[in-house]
């Protein structure tokens, strides 16, 4: 880099522990909220997660059957395209390895899809293998509405915008297709590792 | 829910400071002349980088506070407590001074006069810079949308473009500001005195059946109570677009 802000010697300088903080990120000890629209309130009662799209038989959970899934507390670090990361978030959820178990399909994408009409593309790939969940608690508590309850989507390992909030199920894709803010000129995967915030980098 | 595309690669380039203007004792706005600046759309905003000496770098985001029209792109920052980019933007960055930047982005929360309205623009304090935006794009293009301006801030110091938002609602456009001031009003203050609330939308709001086009934009309480606010008098969720300012330390 060649140019130097005069003047600037960043007194923040809170890169976190080595190896966690992707570049261009600082460390944030709140729990900032980002959303497009308002806060969608749905009942639990008719609550459900589905899978449909790119399967011969489409699969689907009340309320009561997902929280009879085998659940894991997992904590991992978040990275927001905003530019804050949270170190050590505590979470529990159902991995998506349980929610895709015995699912057969071609598919090699999905389109996760939220209450308020939110979407956001993922690899297949990305979401089985131990990498995500669909959480329900933060911090040992019920996930509130703000941050995306009664359950999110959670991939730690992409921004977090593709952790969608009040998620409701996911398409399958056999190609891959552009979510909401990724027709929006948000990067088509978003790896934080590479600073994949917007459409090109 | 769907937008147009943005698909042009951003690329970083070194914008010069060509004026710094203080609004309030926190505030200040950023004239800036980017040498390959394509245009943006009132609401988006930029990523600013500020790169130290020995290579450290900082990132942060700012909405755009001028119209599209607009001969330069403007950005107005609050100095926040601990920021460490705010802070330098406010208090070391001066006049003719190089500032790195790259947008525009967004492309969700925007308004252009085609889009109609009535138009209802929530704003709690700097959140009002992109509603700024909007409004100087509607002034510039001759639109006479009826817009009203719900404008939430501490005290009357506080208020950010003020005499310019005096001189907007005096043009006879269709354009309306509603002010309320949360922690202290001057002697003779005839605006609202509290906390923007359910009741206080209920007397300010345009009425759901005009089928208003609602922007949200301030701290996530003021946005949360806003947001459900219009969803219980009847606004459609998707003609509510929010933007949130948290505590980010930036």
């Amino acid at each position: 880099m060649s140019f130097v802000s005069r003047g600037f010697r960043g007194r923040g300088r809170d890169e976190g522990p080595p190896g966690r903080v992707p570049p261009g990120q600082y460390v944030e000890h709140g729990f900032p909220v980002l959303s497009a629209g308002p806060t969608p309130h749905t009942s639990l009662e008719v609550w459900d997660l589905s899978i449909v799209g790119e399967i011969d038989e489409p699969k689907g959970w009340t309320w009561k059957e997902f929280r009879a899934l085998e659940s894991e507390a997992v904590t991992v670090d978040i990275h927001c395209v905003t530019k804050w990361s949270k170190l050590g978030t505590r979470w529990e959820g159902v991995s998506l390895d349980t929610i895709f178990d015995g699912v057969e399909t071609e598919a090699q994408y999905v389109m996760a899809f939220s209450d308020g009409g939110y979407t956001t593309n993922v690899p297949l790939e990305d979401i089985r293998g131990g990498k995500a969940w669909v959480a329900f608690a933060y911090d040992g508590e019920p996930l509130e509405a703000e941050h995306g309850g009664p359950a999110r989507l959670l991939v730690p390992h992409l921004y977090f915008w593709k952790s969608a909030k009040w998620l409701r199920g996911f398409r399958l894709m056999a190609e891959d297709e552009p979510g909401f803010w990724e027709s929006l000129g948000y990067h088509i995967y978003g790896d934080p590792w590479r600073e994949q915030r917007y459409s090109g980098d | 829910m769907a937008g147009a595309a943005v698909l042009r690669r951003l690329t970083w380039q070194v914008a010069r400071v060509a004026e710094l203007v203080d609004e309030t004792a926190q505030t200040r706005t950023i004239a800036l002349e980017p040498p390959d600046w394509r245009g943006h759309r009132a609401g988006q905003h930029v990523d600013v980088r500020l790169t130290a000496e020995d290579g450290y770098q900082a990132q942060r985001s700012y909405s755009i506070a001028s119209a599209p029209e607009q001969e330069r792109l403007e950005i107005t920052v609050e100095r926040l407590p601990d920021g460490e980019v705010s802070t330098y933007l406010v208090g070391e960055l001066r006049s003719g001074d190089g500032l790195e930047l790259r947008g525009p982005i967004g492309g969700y929360f925007v308004w252009e006069a085609a889009d109609g309205g009535p138009l209802l623009l929530l704003a709690g304090g700097s959140g009002v810079v992109p509603l700024m935006a909007m409004s100087r794009h509607r002034a510039l293009v001759g639109s006479d949308v009826p817009t009203r301006l719900v404008y939430s801030s501490r005290t009357i110091d506080d208020v950010i473009y003020r005499e310019e938002l005096g001189r907007l609602a005096a043009g006879g456009s269709g354009f309306e500001v509603v002010q309320t001031l949360t922690r202290a009003q001057p002697a003779g203050w005839t605006g609202y005195s509290r906390r923007v609330d359910a009741d206080l939308l209920q007397e300010t709001a345009w009425p759901a059946a005009d089928s208003p086009l609602a922007y949200v934009c301030g701290p996530t309480s003021f946005v949360e109570v806003c947001a459900a606010g219009l969803v219980d008098l009847g606004y459609e969720p998707e003609r509510i677009k929010t933007e949130r300012f948290g505590p980010t330390g930036g």
